[in-house]
């Protein structure tokens, strides 16, 4: 029997003979220069005449943004990447013109020195299940494109063929849940939105991605935007709605435009509208922007922002399926809980409940990235060891330097160490090592990142975003920020961690909504996980890894010092002394602690962190 | 008050034509301060006032709800801001250096714009490029992988 994936990667070979070039248009990509590639291969295909022939497509995110900008030659598939403006010229003369592949721009394997042409073969793809993802940087955001993989395929068989309660019965056999950090099974919340009673109803899909290090939500919409859309119109038509509303940040213009392009272009195929499909089903969708807030993503305080006014949240009961949305019916969906919803109904809850684990099944994106050597986007079923998404697909981390963490959850999660590196990763194995799968943020941590100052870096976001309304976390977050700048200042006492903990405790049970609930966890997880750092930054008045200045000075390592004065030269303190022949020293008491001898010196002899400082004075 | 130039006369008019469609509408609030941040590039108290007017809300909610969201500025802002974002990945991966670094390049505080009026920098929450981290972004230009040399250059860019 052929397995889900099997099954697409069926649909999606398509008779094609003609060249065609697909540039990736994700924001790292972007932000790495794929503008100045794209010129070039345009400029090319002009120069050498074939600018009408072989089209050049962007399209969403292909996947590993530490290896962009990067382009996908079809028919063949072959990927080349880490693009400069010649290499893209090139491409076209040899490969598209004379039809040799250029093979010294293709990916070399680290370690076996192979060749590897396809994407598929690059160990970052091979390790992948790519279900959610599978439009994503392979065909274009456009309606017509997204109609040649069976888009739309999965509405039509639900107005056609299933009543509103079997769509329901299949999203509830596929066992389907949440994918936006709460978990909770997609079939029973429909099933509750249809059970209330009420003659309008509205869908929200959730896109406010606001966890840092997320970013599989906004990859979705811009690189296969129509999948959501499908989503939204299949819960309408299975809940009794019939107005949707996207509300997704600001800080993602592109992924606002295309939802936007692709609203227009369903619109005009009649997927949205009166009379869908001409089966009596009507719906709409319409965009809401945030405006950049944390809290937004909390479904009361989001249906507050969409209200127009502040977001504060509300307590439930009444949850939102009761009283939501101008105090009507309202379900809230995640981008990637809507993206699985037409492969569930297209190809049956139970083909799709095959993949991950027993309670968690189907597969989830997860943003890779900190201190990786591949970032990006990375699907896998649930119950994927956290060692074969770190090692096998991330390929480890950069410099030969240790893994020490890995942040999952984002400000609501925690850390993991190195003793959960085979730990299956869903959603109760996170929970019982004290983190959480959250929307899918996954932040690698080196021996170069200081945990103190990850859970002050996570309490200062946090206190910045708590809204205020209720009192434990408008005045916990502050009180645990302010314990945690002085132990990073090297000030901390002992009691100053019972304190954090009685804090934490306050937060957890106290505060009105999920985000003071989950605020302490990454604090609490360090805590548990890390308390050596504490204490060291405590007793011994030392961060041992390097980062909070207060605690740290540079010095000059005397095996390395090659006594080139280099750094005695550039300081700008005058703090750096020495002579020919002997190694410099740095004067304490002169230094301004600015780096500029740390970054400069050529035989990195420079260093800061791990030495022992005496105690700060106030 | 004081006397408003011919230039914000036709700004105000123009807030005046954007905030037509708004009006007698729920919910639209947000929307209608981002518009007129669109136009004025901030929001000074007189565009408050001017927006709860037509709209015939209390400023004390359009107050309200400028304060709350982070992407409403109540201060001018440079013709190029330059937003270092402050991400978990773009954090671990040395985003705070680069905060400093330009703020020693231009001379400036977040919050502060420089005397010609064309540059101003800022932190912005999480922009989802951390596959491309320490990310910088100006306007919706995104600029990754940055480092020192990637800030004079983008710097130099923007000045000519």
């Amino acid at each position: 029997m052929t397995t889900l994936l099997e099954e697409l990667e069926q649909e999606r070979i398509r008779p094609e003979t003609e060249h065609r070039l697909l540039l990736c248009g994700g924001i790292p990509c972007t932000s790495l220069g794929c503008k100045k590639v794209k010129e070039a291969l345009e400029e090319e295909l002009q120069a050498q005449g074939a600018a009408g022939e072989v089209p050049l497509e962007v399209v969403g995110c292909i996947g590993d943004c530490s290896m962009g900008p990067a382009v996908i030659v079809y028919p063949e598939g072959i990927i080349y990447q880490k693009l400069k403006p010649e290499d893209a010229r090139t491409i076209v003369r040899e490969h598209i013109v004379n039809g040799r592949v250029v093979e010294s721009l293709l990916h070399r394997d680290p370690q076996s020195k192979e060749i590897l042409r396809r994407r598929e073969q690059l160990p970052f793809y091979r390790g992948q299940t790519r279900l959610v993802l599978r439009n994503c940087g392979v065909i274009s955001p456009h309606i017509d494109e997204y109609l040649k993989y069976r888009g739309y395929a999965a509405l039509a068989r639900a107005l056609a063929e299933l009543t509103p309660e079997q769509v329901i019965e299949e999203v509830k056999i596929s066992g389907l849940r949440g994918r936006g950090g709460g978990g909770f099974p997609t079939g029973r919340k429909w099933e509750m939105m249809r059970a209330s009673p009420g003659d309008e109803k509205f869908i929200i899909c959730n896109a406010d991605e606001g966890d840092p290090g997320a970013f599989m939500d906004r990859n979705i919409l811009e690189g296969d935007p129509h999948s959501v859309i499908e989503g939204m119109i299949i819960a309408g038509y299975a809940t009794g709605a019939r107005q949707g509303y996207i509300y997704v940040r600001a800080e993602y213009p592109i992924a606002v435009r295309r939802s936007q392009e692709a609203i227009a272009q369903a619109r005009e195929k009649k997927f949205l509208g009166e009379n869908i499909l001409e089966k009596g089903f009507s719906f709409n969708i319409e965009i809401r922007i945030g405006a950049g807030a944390f809290v937004c993503g909390e479904e009361t305080a989001l249906i507050s922002s969409i209200h127009g006014t502040r977001g504060d949240p509300n307590p439930r009961p009444p949850f939102p399926a009761q009283k939501g949305l101008w105090g009507k019916p309202t379900l809230i969906n995640n981008v990637e809980t809507l993206a699985n919803i037409p492969l569930i109904v297209l190809h049956g809850g139970s083909r799709f409940a095959e993949l991950g684990l027993e309670g968690a099944s189907g597969t989830k994106v997860f943003a890779l990235a900190g201190k990786i050597n591949h970032t990006g986007l990375v699907e896998v079923p649930l119950g994927t060891p956290l060692r074969t998404i770190i090692f096998d697909i991330g390929g480890g981390i950069p410099g030969n330097k240790k893994f020490k963490a890995a942040q999952t959850g984002g400000p609501s999660g925690g850390c993991l160490g190195p003793e959960h590196l085979d730990l299956p990763v869903d959603y109760q194995s996170l929970q019982e090592a004290g983190s959480m799968i959250g929307s899918g943020g996954l932040i690698i941590m080196d021996e170069d990142t200081c945990m103190v100052d990850i859970a002050r870096f996570y309490m200062d976001f946090i206190q910045d975003e708590s809204c205020g309304k209720c009192t434990p976390c408008r005045i916990g977050t502050k009180r645990m920020l302010e314990i945690l700048e002085k132990i990073t200042a090297g000030k901390g006492e002992e009691k100053d961690l019972e304190t954090l903990q009685q804090l934490a405790l306050l937060l957890k049970n106290g505060s009105l909504c999920g985000l003071g609930r989950s605020a302490p966890n990454p604090v609490l997880s360090t805590l548990h996980r890390f308390r050596e750092e504490y204490l060291a930054h405590i007793r011994d008045h030392t961060c041992p890894a390097g980062v909070c200045r207060s605690l740290t000075r540079l010095r000059i390592i005397e095996d390395k010092c090659r006594s080139c004065g280099i750094c005695a030269r550039i300081c700008p303190a005058a703090a750096i002394s020495g002579a020919r022949g002997k190694p410099y020293v740095i004067d304490p008491e002169k230094c301004s602690d600015c780096l500029r001898c740390l970054e400069e010196c050529p035989f990195d002899a420079i260093s800061r962190g791990g030495e022992r400082v005496a105690a700060p004075m106030d | 008050m004081a006397v408003k130039s011919a230039r914000e006369t036709e700004l105000y008019h123009q807030l005046t034509r954007a905030l037509e469609k708004y009006k007698g509408k729920s919910g639209v609030l947000i929307a209608a301060l981002q518009e007129a941040q669109q136009i004025f590039g901030y929001l000074p108290r007189q565009v408050m006032i001017h927006v709860a007017n037509e709209l015939t809300i209390p400023l004390a909610e359009v107050y309200s709800v400028v304060s709350f969201y982070s992407l409403f500025s109540t201060v001018p802002v440079g013709l190029h801001r330059l937003e270092v974002c402050m991400g978990t990945a773009c954090y671990v991966r040395g985003a705070e250096k680069l905060l400093q670094g330009l703020q020693d390049k231009l001379g400036l505080k977040p919050g502060e714009v420089s005397a010609d009026g064309r540059f101003s920098i800022a932190t912005t929450r999480c922009t989802g490029a951390c596959g491309a981290a320490p990310v910088i972004k100006v306007g919706d230009e995104l600029y990754g992988g940055m480092n020192e040399e990637g800030l004079d250059r983008l710097i130099k860019e923007l000045k000519q």
